[in-house]
């Protein structure tokens, strides 16, 4: 303490205060960057890193463990290949076609119910604040909850189907979950409960933040309220939409628990999406190559969707 | 780039490493890594444990829970990876000789002359124990997978006999759906069907054609009549189902038999376990068959203890762990438990009744006269991406994907091909 004392006596007392001011202004800029550099670093290596090194694994011969020589595409090859069995229908087949019909159903279901429940809660209505979470709940389970409660309510053994039963509905029938080509669409089912108040909470976000002089004015100049919807309110959602979109999307690419708590698999590996596949083939078959190659496969479908997207939102940004 | 992936898998299983570390500090203290989590098998490894302590070594349970052990065998790949081996882990079949090629594997050789290994434990089973010469692991039980298990309540009431052929196997089928009881308990995951698959097709083709096919891998067997045939036979017994057996796990089929719902199972004899379980006995609750047609044959699998390279100061408690693992006592007192059969074949059977009698009789008889062969479905015929790519066809047939045994041998063939 001392010794800047004596340091201050020699200069003016202006240009002290002065670099005072540029000492902080530096830390303040430098701070930011200390406190994020053990995480940015820790994104880099366990995410980027860790990307890397399953492109690198993908082209090699690796089977239980890593192997670092270089052996061109045969995973990609074999892969390739598969995607055409269609009789009968290999596993990656299997996998990607469950993933087509999984995720348009899941996506588009969850973003219509999410609107509609979203655009019925707004209307004011008593208990809204009761209905919400009722809604909203679902999303605070884990997928393997979801996918055992779904399990036993859609077994016919001891769901749904027995229950009607006993309640003297006999020729009710509902066993989609034991049926090969039905299993996938229970899987949209469970996925849809649990996703869709979710989607509902964004859009309320959204309809919140719409400005009710707008509406108003649009109900002066005589718009119903279909039209008020259709013209106004839903386009207004517009980046609702979009975020609701991507996160749903990339959930639906990497759903793994659901399937495998909901259905083990599916009668005969029906139920397989690309994260079974990838987690079957690399830790179960010890065929790491081709786990790794699914996974980039995986990797590319995400990327496909996500650049767009962020390429549209800071061009936006830009203008 | 090795380095760096060791690296991260070891900051993965952090928590692991952390009870590795304490391992390392503590002298004389076995580490083991294994899934036996449920009541009847935690109670078995408790003896091992107690059996240990009497000797002065300490234990370090790094339990995984989850039946086939996927999980745990994760949990040892990031650890083996980290570079922090535990003692030894729980491993099954082609794993241990994975590891073994890695050169991650200990060596036993030296507590195996000691203790008479060579001869004690049946041969087929030294293939998956022994690696170029060197013991690397220590042999628990032997499980046989041909068993039909059979409420004896069912068949009494329905007036059937034990079953000699395929044939009659159908015809009791028969007689149970015309009784108005489900036939056959089966769970349709393809681990149980292709377990299943794997008697029909010793039934079918016999002990020579099993082992073609099935541990050579011989291609002309895998594609002939024979193989078609055995399809043939799987399409006729899945018919006697319930319509809910898909998903099922093998225990809830179990239990449809123990109850009385269904009459018979086809399973390897830990299913012994939950009839045992629920206070049954062999010839008064319940029969033990082996599969028709398949009579002293033997398909088998094995649960095994690997023992990993570990530092000087970790080999004598090591060493103690597999001595005790494979000493009479120990064979005898865990495997009544766990329903299976001692690996060593000079166990006396006076504890087991009578299927575990039956069983140990089997093993010896089978294991002199070369019939004793690894099950493709439970990992021990061939390497994991064969046999699962087995279970996919089998499992595909099963449930209708594969319409045809022509089409089914002409796909096994091709997906068998594929993952060589």
């Amino acid at each position: 303490m001392s010794t800047i004392v004596t340091g201050e006596v020699g200069r003016p007392a202006r240009q002290t205060a002065e670099t005072r001011a540029g000492m902080r202004e530096r830390m303040q800029d430098i701070l930011p960057k200390i406190v994020l550099a053990p995480s940015f670093a820790a994104v880099l290596v366990f995410v980027y890193g860790f990307i890397l090194w399953t492109v690198y694994l993908s082209f090699t011969n690796s089977k239980t463990f890593p192997n670092y020589t270089l052996t061109g595409g045969r995973a990609y090859e074999r892969l390739w290949g598969w995607t055409f069995d269609v009789d009968p229908p290999s596993s990656w087949y299997t996998s990607i076609t469950n993933l087509g019909i999984f995720g348009v159903l899941y996506i588009g279901i969850c973003l219509a119910l999410g609107l509609l429940l979203a655009i019925l809660l707004d209307q004011k209505i008593r208990g809204e604040s009761m209905l919400r979470p009722i809604y909203l709940y679902p999303m605070a389970l884990s997928f393997i909850v979801t996918g055992v409660a779904w399990k036993w309510f859609l077994d016919p053994g001891l769901g749904l189907e027995q229950t009607l039963h006993q309640w003297g509905w006999t020729s009710f029938h509902f066993d989609w979950i034991k049926n090969k080509d039905r299993v996938i669409y229970t899987v949209v089912i469970a996925g849809v409960w649990q996703a869709s108040g979710f989607v509902m909470a964004m859009f309320l976000a959204g309809l919140r933040g719409i400005d009710g002089e707008i509406m108003k004015a649009a109900q002066i100049d005589g718009a119903t309220t279909l039209q008020l919807y259709r013209r106004i309110v839903i386009p207004m959602l517009r980046p609702v939409f979009l975020s609701a979109f991507i996160v749903l999307a990339h959930m639906a690419i990497k759903s793994y628990d659901l399937v495998v708590a909901l259905t083990s698999g599916g009668p005969g590996g029906s139920a397989w999406l690309p994260s079974n596949f990838m987690y079957e083939y690399t830790f179960k078959r010890n065929e790491m190559a081709v786990g790794s190659a699914s996974a980039v496969i995986m990797l590319m479908t995400i990327s496909a969707i996500i650049v767009p997207y962020l390429y549209s939102e800071l061009r936006e940004k830009n203008r | 780039m090795k380095t760096f992936g060791k690296v991260l898998a070891g900051a993965l299983l952090a928590t692991t490493m952390m009870t590795g570390a304490a391992l390392a500090q503590s002298k004389g203290e076995v580490q083991m890594l294994h899934w036996w989590t449920s009541g009847g098998e935690a109670a078995a490894l408790n003896v091992l444990k107690s059996d240990l302590a009497k000797e002065g070594y300490g234990w370090k349970d790094v339990p995984v829970a989850g039946g086939g052990g996927d999980a745990a065998m994760t949990a040892l790949k990031a650890m083996v990876a980290a570079g922090n081996y535990p003692t030894a882990s729980q491993m099954l079949g082609y794993t241990v000789l994975d590891y073994a090629a890695a050169g991650v594997m200990g060596d036993l050789t030296e507590t195996a002359k000691k203790e008479g290994w060579d001869k004690a434990v049946p041969a087929p089973l030294q293939k998956f124990s022994v690696y170029k010469g060197k013991w690397v692991a220590a042999p628990v039980n032997v499980h046989s997978v041909n068993w039909l298990w059979i409420n004896k309540a069912v068949m009494d009431k329905i007036g059937g006999t034990e079953p000699k052929t395929f044939d009659d196997l159908i015809a009791l089928l028969d007689k149970a759906k015309a009784a108005g009881v489900i036939p056959l308990a089966l769970g349709g995951q393809n681990w149980q069907e292709a377990t299943m698959f794997d008697s029909i097709v010793l039934s079918t083709g016999g002990a020579e054609f099993y082992k073609k096919a099935f541990n050579d891998l011989d291609e002309a067997s895998l594609k002939s009549p024979t193989m078609k045939k055995a399809f043939d036979n799987l399409g006729k017994i899945k018919a006697y189902v319930d319509p809910n057996y898909s998903g099922r796990d093998w225990n809830l089929a179990t239990a449809m038999v123990i109850k009385g719902d269904a009459l018979v199972q086809v399973m390897g004899d830990w299913a012994k376990g939950e009839f045992v379980a629920a206070k049954k006995e062999p010839g008064k609750d319940f029969y033990c068959y082996r599969f028709p047609g398949t009579d002293g044959t033997v398909i088998y699998n094995s649960d095994m203890f690997g023992m990993f390279n570990v530092p000087a100061a970790g080999r004598a408690a090591q060493a103690a762990l597999a001595t005790a693992t494979l000493s009479k006592s120990f064979q005898s007192a865990f495997n009544v438990v766990k329903g299976s059969v001692p690996a060593r074949t000079d166990v006396p059977d006076t504890a087991f009744d009578a299927c575990g009698k039956k069983g140990i009789a089997d093993l010896k008889s089978a294991s002199e006269k070369g019939t004793l062969f690894g099950s493709l479905a439970q990992g021990y015929g061939a390497p994991p991406a064969v046999a699962n790519a087995y279970k996919d066809v089998v499992t595909k047939f099963v449930h209708d994907q594969i319409k045809t045994s022509d089409q089914a041998v002409i796909e096994l063939v091709k997906a068998i091909n594929d993952a060589k």
